[in-house]
């Protein structure tokens, strides 16, 4: 460490003492913007270090039009306001080509404007409650239709005739379950087989669906004993968007109600591999998954991925890298996407330029990925393959059914009509 | 006793404001520093605000309150309230209502949002709600005589009920998202570097009336009897002076100061939710203040702007490191410069002196003198 601040000390004030103006011409700089300190941080690092490592791969294939990939990693701290600062910085101070990062919506929704406004170009990898559409905002991510849909057409297939909706209170749970109500009535289940209650406006209409709890809540032994209650008659099953460490009292007081996978299987949409590696994955045997990429995909394309990344990790000499029980997961390869993505788009339109970048991403890129073919859409999502999978001991899905080619729609709330 | 400035403190500063309110925006305005440097440090003047609260309460009247981020959110929600609806109808939905009022399936306006429109009464509300919790909260605090750590934790649990609050959505303040995406304010556009150079004047004179005015307050007669409640609260007590009303004021004044830095702090950041109502933010305030020097109100200017550089600057340059830079950087100055920044030329002034009356000796660090 002492090495390195000395040697970036004289670097920086010999790059004072030259004024800055014998900048290398064959780099390009491409900004990382994830929480590498705070709450976010256990869920970002995965995300830096895939970049890093997609970065490393690219430039020693010969790097973007020529040009070698120069990171400039900053962070976020999970503190929102920083984000926006840090943005700011990437695009005014650093003039980035493009930037990949944030994970929560907050710090997406923080970034958005500073974005716009600068005309920056940000590539966003973690599945989002949609609703959004900005025109410097390229979206990787899993979009409602690429997630919670599929997994209700799972169980409405399998015979399931009761759906729990339960998850942590903010904006993407809500926004996915009100977008389930009116996917489940347009698929014929009453609304009494429905459950977790609804939130009414003054006139009747439906504001609110599901169970919220608030985020770091540990006592799920009332919401335990209502699924208990609604499973009553079978065929029911439950739909989580709890997120982070509240599934580990939630799952335990599942199984202590002696609830399972058989009696009513639980779908948790922010659980991945990468989450499972903080959670007792005893608990959750036989819980199903949905995302657009399991490490368990058996293709020659992630098994290059994985061995690249591990390989890279060995050899890494990032400080502070995590080197043991390293997984890959949605995200992780959505990122991952993203920099091949931005890298063809950069090709096509012969430019960094972040708008004629964007044209090019508009106008429909295909790349083969490690969760099978990606392809851009004009309103800034991905076609891309859904998985539904069944959780195991080691952390790791057992894939149960692919979805192919599943459309990216941000809009989906009011598109479903009641039959 | 009397001035409110010595000589030396007047140039000293005359100079620093007339840096920070001259010389800066002259040098944005004139391309000689970008936009976003302005706007950055826009942002430290903010937090130096709620640093002067922090030690108003802290330095001069030893309360360690941790709940002053909470009142600095607050006054930066009152002001979302009222850029959320200058937004109009440039929001993702077209609608005149904030994004995620629709989103949340809202079709009118709840009441308490209407005042709102106006910009006079959100600056009202930026006073009153935050003095009005101050002085409901103090008021049961005082009169039952807490104090010491136990004032600590009671302002650090009403900040964190009133984060989990506001988390949920159901109380219409835009949950865990908060209020983001503002556009104009007073029909200034936001977005504009010029928007954001008005907002750092208005940053920097707020700053410079916050810093007059305590700085007048603790030379009245109200300025001892506070240091005497800090050094010896029993003694005021028999003295014939109502402890517990002194504080009381001087609890809703700096929450006031807080809530007018969070107001400023929420338009040139571009993002408000209660994330920033937490107990970390307080820490960090009370960090600054430290780090600057308590118990003046340079200080905690000064260690505000220069922790918040330090924190810009490292999370670019060694974001895996920062925050043991920052941490270190903590440790050394509580072990070593117990006054703070704004302490060190004393304290280089008695090393030297030390030094000289004893050449032979070698020189010994000067031992903690508690403030």
């Amino acid at each position: 460490m002492k090495r390195r601040i000395f040697s970036s000390l004289l670097l920086a004030s010999a790059a004072v003492f030259t004024a800055a103006g014998a900048k290398a011409e064959d780099t390009v700089k491409v900004g990382v913007l994830h929480s590498l300190s705070g709450t976010m941080a256990i869920s970002e690092t995965s995300l830096r270090d895939i970049l890093l490592y997609t970065f490393d791969e690219i430039n020693a294939a010969g790097g973007v039009m020529g040009k070698k990939i120069e990171p400039v990693v900053v962070d976020g701290a999970s503190n929102w306001p920083l984000f926006a600062e840090k943005a700011k910085q990437l695009l005014e101070q650093d003039k980035v080509a493009v930037t990949f990062g944030c994970w929560t919506s907050v710090s997406r929704k923080s970034v958005l404007p500073v974005f716009e406004e600068k005309k920056g170009l940000l590539f966003y990898p973690v599945q989002y409650e949609g609703e959004e559409m900005s025109p410097n905002i390229f979206y990787t991510a899993e979009a409602v239709g690429q997630q919670a849909t599929p997994a209700v057409d799972y169980f409405l297939a399998n015979g399931k005739k009761k759906f729990y909706l339960l998850g942590s209170d903010y904006v993407y749970p809500q926004t996915t379950n009100l977008v389930l109500l009116e996917y489940l009535l347009s698929k014929g289940v009453p609304l009494a087989n429905i459950g977790g209650g609804f939130k009414k406006d003054e006139s009747g209409k439906i504001i609110s669906a599901g169970k919220y709890t608030p985020f770091g809540h540990t006592d799920y032994q009332q919401i335990v004993a209502e699924i208990k209650q609604f499973t009553a008659g079978g065929k029911a099953c439950v739909i989580s968007t709890l997120n982070g460490d509240t599934n580990v009292p939630f799952f335990k007081e599942y199984a202590a109600a002696g609830l399972t996978a058989e009696t009513c299987p639980v779908v948790s949409y922010s659980i991945s591999e990468d989450e499972f590696r903080g959670l007792p994955a005893k608990q959750l045997v036989g819980q199903l998954g949905c995302w657009t990429y399991f490490q368990s995909i058996k293709s020659p394309a992630n098994k290059k991925f994985i061995d690249g990344f591990q390989a890279w990790l060995k050899k890494s000499d990032v400080p502070g890298i995590v080197k043991e029980g390293r997984v890959t997961c949605s995200p992780m390869v959505l990122s991952y996407n993203g920099v091949y993505l931005w890298k063809m788009a950069v090709e096509k339109a012969k430019s960094f330029d972040p708008e004629k970048v964007m044209a090019a991403l508009e106008s429909g890129i295909s790349f083969d990925g490690p969760g099978g073919k990606v392809t851009t859409q004009k309103n800034h999502h991905l076609t891309k393959n859904v998985f539904i999978g069944e959780s195991k001991a080691d952390g790791q899905f057992k894939i149960l059914k692919e979805f192919k080619d599943v459309y990216g729609e941000p809009f989906l709330k009011g598109t479903f009509k009641a039959k | 006793m009397n001035t409110l400035l010595t000589k030396r403190e007047g140039i000293g500063f005359g100079v620093v404001f007339f840096i920070l309110l001259v010389v800066m925006p002259v040098a944005e305005a004139t391309k000689l520093i970008d936009p976003f440097t302005l706007n950055t440090w826009g942002k430290y003047l903010c937090y130096a605000i709620l640093a002067i609260s922090v030690d108003i309460l802290w330095g001069y009247t030893g309360l360690l309150s941790l709940g002053q981020a909470l009142f600095f959110t607050l006054g930066g929600y009152m002001m979302g309230m009222h850029l959320m609806l200058m937004i109009g109808k440039l929001g993702q939905y077209k609608s005149d209502l904030p994004d995620f009022l629709v989103f949340l399936g809202h079709t009118s306006l709840p009441t308490i949002w209407k005042p709102f429109y106006s910009f006079p009464f959100a600056l009202l509300m930026v006073i009153l709600l935050p003095g009005l919790l101050a002085a409901v909260f103090g008021f049961l605090a005082f009169r039952s005589r807490i104090k010491g750590v136990y004032f600590s934790i009671l302002t650090q649990a009403l900040t964190y009920g009133a984060a989990l609050l506001f988390f949920q959505n159901d109380m219409l303040m835009g949950g865990n998202n908060g209020f983001t995406d503002f556009r104009t304010l007073l029909g200034m556009d936001l977005r504009s570097p010029g928007g954001q150079r008005s907002l750092y004047l208005a940053t920097g004179l707020l700053l410079l009336c916050i810093f007059l005015f305590c700085k007048w307050l603790t030379i009245t007669k109200f300025g001892l009897i506070q240091r005497a409640v800090r050094d010896s609260e029993t003694r005021v007590l028999f003295s014939g002076y109502s402890a517990a009303n002194f504080k009381l004021f001087v609890f809703v004044v700096a929450s006031v100061i807080a809530a007018l830095g969070g107001m400023l702090f929420v338009p040139q950041v571009g993002i408000i939710n209660p994330s920033e109502m937490n107990t970390e933010h307080s820490l960090e305030a009370v960090v600054w203040c430290a780090v600057g020097g308590r118990g003046t109100l340079i200080g905690p200017i000064i260690g505000a702007v220069s922790v918040n550089i330090l924190k810009s600057w490292a999370t670019r340059a060694y974001p895996d490191w920062w925050l043991i830079i920052l941490g270190v950087t903590f440790i050394l100055v509580v072990l070593f410069m117990p006054r703070g920044i704004v302490g060190l030329p004393d304290q280089i002034k008695g090393l030297l002196n030390r030094m000289k009356r004893k050449p032979s000796e070698t020189a010994e660090i000067p031992t903690a003198i508690a403030p």
